[in-house]
């Protein structure tokens, strides 16, 4: 006869521990929102806010940044995914804020609306008055989001002061804002990349067919490969080819690299991520590159 | 370059050969094949902290523990290897691994929280990485407040400095169940042996006057990577497990309370009449005890009694919940719960109360004040403070009180009374760290100011009595009560430990021994690892953890009976030291004698004999991961007694056994 343990495997967890931040968030505040990119961080988050308010709609709209520059598949993903589970949608578009004259858009074959982001979801946050918005980074994707708390302050103006943090403890979230300040808060703040796939597989995910090998026509720059598109200027010594390659980011097309790949299911995935020898980030980022303290940097002005 | 930092250059040039991933893929594995080992057999996960004051190497034994397990990759020992060289070191500088701020960079210190992350075929790490200096004690307070275990790191030359002591303290205040000692910089001192001893003696000195259940030693080298992560070479006489070893092995699954049934309600899931009428459930997080469906539940503060209709779940209805686990209770009557409502078993009710006593650890720099007004956030409630009155400070060095102060300022530690204008259901901190744990926020400026952990006030009164009487003692009362019991029964408690390969003959001698004491008039009882296994070990297999699990109940069975006046007799194979040092290490914390004795017969004789024809299953491959055919034996290393070798009969074993127990005045 076998006895009951109450062993709860590392990944139930890590899973447990985010619906708490999410109803503890839903409790406490008065309008969240929750940030989606179509990428998986962020459908982890979907599935995490099924867990925590089925059969209940969810006590908050979803929101995407759309910078124009996005891939297809993930907005048809988006689109798709979003219908299916019935929540409402906001989209905060970056041409909207170059069109409004709030940012310039970048010229030249290094041009990115990446930075652009930041103002735009600012712009969205108070528009529509959210006093916390739930993202999905997580602390082992870089050195600056290792220093972050799940709960985040931003404060009037949108920034993060690392040096200014509230201390977090046990799981008591301290959720009290001032009038014009937000909260950024990460359920998956203790998640791996490789937790994030697993989970992914262990939920049966639908995921943008761009995280799979797939054919693509793309170009090399900095050791990276970047996908041709209208968005992306090629520079005179770069020339396009063929080649076999998925996403491990999914980002804008301007910024983020494709790996080559044959992993063409989640089980194919789940293991190149855990034998991966580079960071999902050093392989795949360009954003993080510019400067040693680039994730930093674009934290404290109020990126995600 | 010194010849320390050549030694180091080449250590790492040679690991640079190869940066290997998070979970290598063995030899010729399959996409699908490593998928399956990462799936079915699911890890669990240790929290741990670590603290240590500025430059006892904190960030280069993080970074190390991580190199020589292979998690750093590629592109990280890039961007170490290029800092390392702009910064002019000719080594690989591994805390560049963990500070990751820009002005800790500048300054060479790690200046707040970081969480690191980390995996082993055994254990999912997460580390909460603490900056060891004063002024940010608040944080080592949050980065230990969920840990499991805290790793305490003292500089070889220093010796046991006040930030160890304070180190020390806070986890045992946080109520850490396991701390671990890293004597670092050992390279520094030449791998001296009566140093890490005289701070082993110095630690334990202090520790002893604090509540620290189990408190492990090892002498490291964060710079060369000795005892880290592969045993040291340069320091034979130490006889434990290197710190990974000792990371991944440590129980933590009984550290949970799952007695006490404690569900506060964070929040009323009830979906829109129009598309589901009438459903109604209360999302929490379980924090502690088994609810089941159909329990009869309280819900507190207001002592409703009602039955738990269903527990669910997003994948459904489930029969049971416990903690950590997330889920969503529905109840049969319909009464009022809301948020911060806490329901437990009619049988087993915390405290409802607004008046408490609590260690408080104040964490800003503006001081407690009786002029502002503060919150306190405790499980899901949040009530006004009425009242706080500080009935002393502690000076965490020395730990002496100061009943005269009346105020905290940041990095202070103090016991206070706490009166608030609403009651909270709770317990103390020791039976429960959710229902025993707050936070104090200012309400003017929202910051978080104080941590707070609730404390038995019945047991607190008791233990502070005899802490007055003699300050440098640990608490005696169980061994007051032990030696009564003793002188009056005529008799003392042990425990024998028989350890050995399958068929050395362990139970025939223990038997032997049993026979002899009882006849002599000396309680004695024989616990024989079979029998054992159709009972209280009913439940467990033969994989590497059950075996761990196996070693761990009995010797707490061992150590009721010892504490008795028995001489309980344990004939197990145990054969991992590990196991079997946890197993003394329980005995030695409570001043009972443990004696180990190594049944060392040769395998060979061992499956000549094969009296319950398991090396024969096993050799025919019915039997999988018999220890001595499949699975390892780790030979003790300093046994009390060594017996099997076959000149001698059973009764000329029996004899040295009890001449052993004269020897050590048991007899």
């Amino acid at each position: 006869m076998q006895q009951q343990t109450y062993h709860l495997p590392h990944l139930r967890t890590l899973e447990a521990e985010a619906v708490h931040v999410m109803r503890e968030v839903a409790a406490e505040f008065e309008r969240p929102v929750l940030l989606f990119s179509g990428g998986k961080d962020s459908i982890v988050l979907l599935r995490l806010a099924e867990k925590a308010f089925r059969p209940a709609p969810f006590p908050f709209p979803i929101m995407h940044v759309d910078t124009g520059h996005n891939f297809p598949e993930a907005i048809e993903f988006r689109d798709r995914r979003i219908e299916e589970i019935g929540e409402r949608l906001i989209v905060a578009s970056v041409e909207d804020s170059i069109a409004a004259g709030r940012v310039v858009e970048q010229t030249g074959p290094r041009a990115s609306r990446n930075g652009l982001q930041t103002v735009t979801l600012l712009d969205a946050i108070a528009e529509h008055d959210f006093d916390s918005a739930f993202g999905g980074a997580r602390r082992d994707e870089e050195r600056a989001r290792a220093k972050e708390r799940i709960l985040s302050f931003r404060n009037e103006f949108g920034q993060w002061e690392p040096q200014n943090q509230r201390p977090e403890l046990w799981s008591l979230y301290n959720g009290r804002l001032h009038k014009g300040e937000h909260a950024r808060v990460f359920p998956i703040s203790n998640w791996t990349e490789l937790d994030v796939w697993q989970y992914i597989a262990e939920e049966q995910l639908e995921v943008p067919s761009i995280y799979f090998a797939h054919d693509r026509e793309v170009f090399a720059r900095d050791g990276m490969l970047y996908a041709v598109s209208p968005f992306m200027e090629m520079m005179e010594d770069e020339a396009p080819f063929q080649a076999r390659v998925r996403y491990r980011t999914v980002g804008d097309m301007s910024c983020t690299g494709a790996v080559e790949s044959d992993a063409a299911t989640l089980e194919q995935v789940v293991a190149e991520i855990a034998a991966t020898e580079v960071t999902e980030r050093g392989q795949t980022r360009a954003d993080d590159r510019v400067t040693e303290a680039a994730m930093e940097d674009r934290k404290r002005q109020g990126y995600f | 370059m010194d010849a320390r930092e050549q030694r180091l250059t080449s250590a790492l040039e040679n690991g640079n050969s190869h940066v290997a991933p998070h979970q290598p893929p063995h030899d010729g594995e399959s996409a699908e094949q490593i998928f399956r080992r990462l799936t079915e057999r699911p890890a669990d996960l240790l929290r741990f902290a670590t603290a240590g004051s500025v430059d006892d190497g904190k960030s280069t034994l993080i970074g190390r523990l991580l190199y020589d397990s292979k998690q750093v990759l590629t592109d990280q020992l890039a961007h170490v290897e290029q800092t390392s060289e702009r910064m002019g070191h000719d080594f690989l500088d591994l805390s560049l691994l963990t500070d990751g701020l820009r002005a800790e960079r500048e300054q060479g210190i790690t200046i707040d929280v970081a969480y690191r992350y980390f995996a082993t075929a055994q254990r999912r790490f997460i580390i909460a990485d603490t900056p060891g200096h004063e002024q940010y004690t608040r944080n080592m307070v949050t980065g230990a407040s969920t840990a499991d275990l805290a790793i305490v790191l003292v500089d070889a030359r220093k010796g046991v400095v006040a930030q160890s002591k304070r180190h020390a303290f806070i986890s045992s205040m946080l109520g850490i169940p396991h701390v671990v000692v890293c004597v670092n910089k050992m390279d520094l001192v030449d791998f001296d042996e009566g140093i890490f001893e005289g701070i082993v003696e110095e630690f334990d000195a202090f520790a002893a006057r604090l509540e620290m259940p189990d408190v492990t030693f090892i002498p490291i080298s964060a710079l060369l990577g000795d005892n880290v992560v592969e045993r040291s070479e340069n320091m034979s006489w130490y006889q434990g497990p290197p710190l990974l070893y000792h990371l991944e092995h440590v129980h933590i699954a009984s550290d949970r309370n799952l007695i006490d049934v404690r569900f506060p309600v964070q929040y009323v899931i009830r979906p829109p009449a129009s598309t589901l009428a009438d459903y109604r459930a209360y999302g929490g997080q379980m924090a502690g005890g088994v609810l089941r469906a159909g329990d009869e539940v309280v819900v507190l503060p207001g002592g409703h009694h009602t039955r738990v209709a269903g527990i669910d779940t997003f994948s459904g209805t489930i029969d049971e919940a416990f903690p950590p686990m997330s889920v969503a209770l529905r109840l049969e009557d319909d009464i009022d719960i809301s948020r911060g409502s806490t329901i437990v078993r009619p049988q087993n009710q915390p405290t409802v109360s607004n008046s408490f006593e609590c260690m408080l650890c104040w964490m800003s720099e503006r001081p407690l004040s009786s002029g502002r007004r503060y919150l306190v956030k405790h499980t899901t409630r949040t009530a006004l403070v009425g009242g706080v009155d500080v009935r002393y400070r502690i000076d965490v060095e020395s730990l002496r009180r100061d009943d005269g102060a009346t105020t905290l300022e940041m990095n202070d530690l103090a016991r206070v009374h706490l009166q608030l204008s609403a009651p909270i259901v709770f317990d103390s901190y020791r039976r429960n760290r959710v229902t025993g744990s707050l936070i104090v926020i200012d309400e003017a400026t929202n910051e978080t100011v104080g941590a707070g952990v609730i404390l038995d006030t019945e047991v607190e009164e008791e233990a502070e009595a005899r802490t007055e009487r003699s300050p440098n003692v640990r608490w005696q009362g169980t061994r007051m009560t032990r030696e009564r019991r003793w002188s009056s029964l005529g008799h003392s408690g042990a425990t024998l430990w028989f350890t050995g390969l399958p068929g050395a003959g362990k139970s025939t001698v223990a038997a032997a021994v049993e026979e002899r004491l009882i006849e002599a008039g000396h309680p004695a009882f024989l616990l024989d690892g079979d029998n054992l296994r159709h009972g209280l070990n009913g439940d467990l297999g033969f994989d590497e953890r059950a075996r761990t699990e196996n070693v761990r109940r009995t010797a707490h069975v061992a150590r009721l009976l010892a504490e008795s006046g028995t001489i309980a007799l344990v004939s197990l194979v145990s054969p991992y030291a590990a196991d079997r040092e946890a197993a003394s290490g329980l005995h030695d914390l409570d001043g009972l004698q443990f004696l180990e004795i190594f049944v060392d017969a040769p395998l060979e004789l061992c499956e000549e004999r094969d009296p319950k024809g398991l090396y024969a299953r096993a050799r025919a491959g019915e039997l999988e991961g018999m220890t001595g055919v499949g699975a390892p034996y780790e030979r003790p290393a300093e046994p009390d007694l060594v017996l099997g070798s076959h000149r001698e009969t059973v009764d000329d074993e029996v004899e040295r056994v009890l001449e052993l127990l004269r020897a050590r005045g048991l007899l």
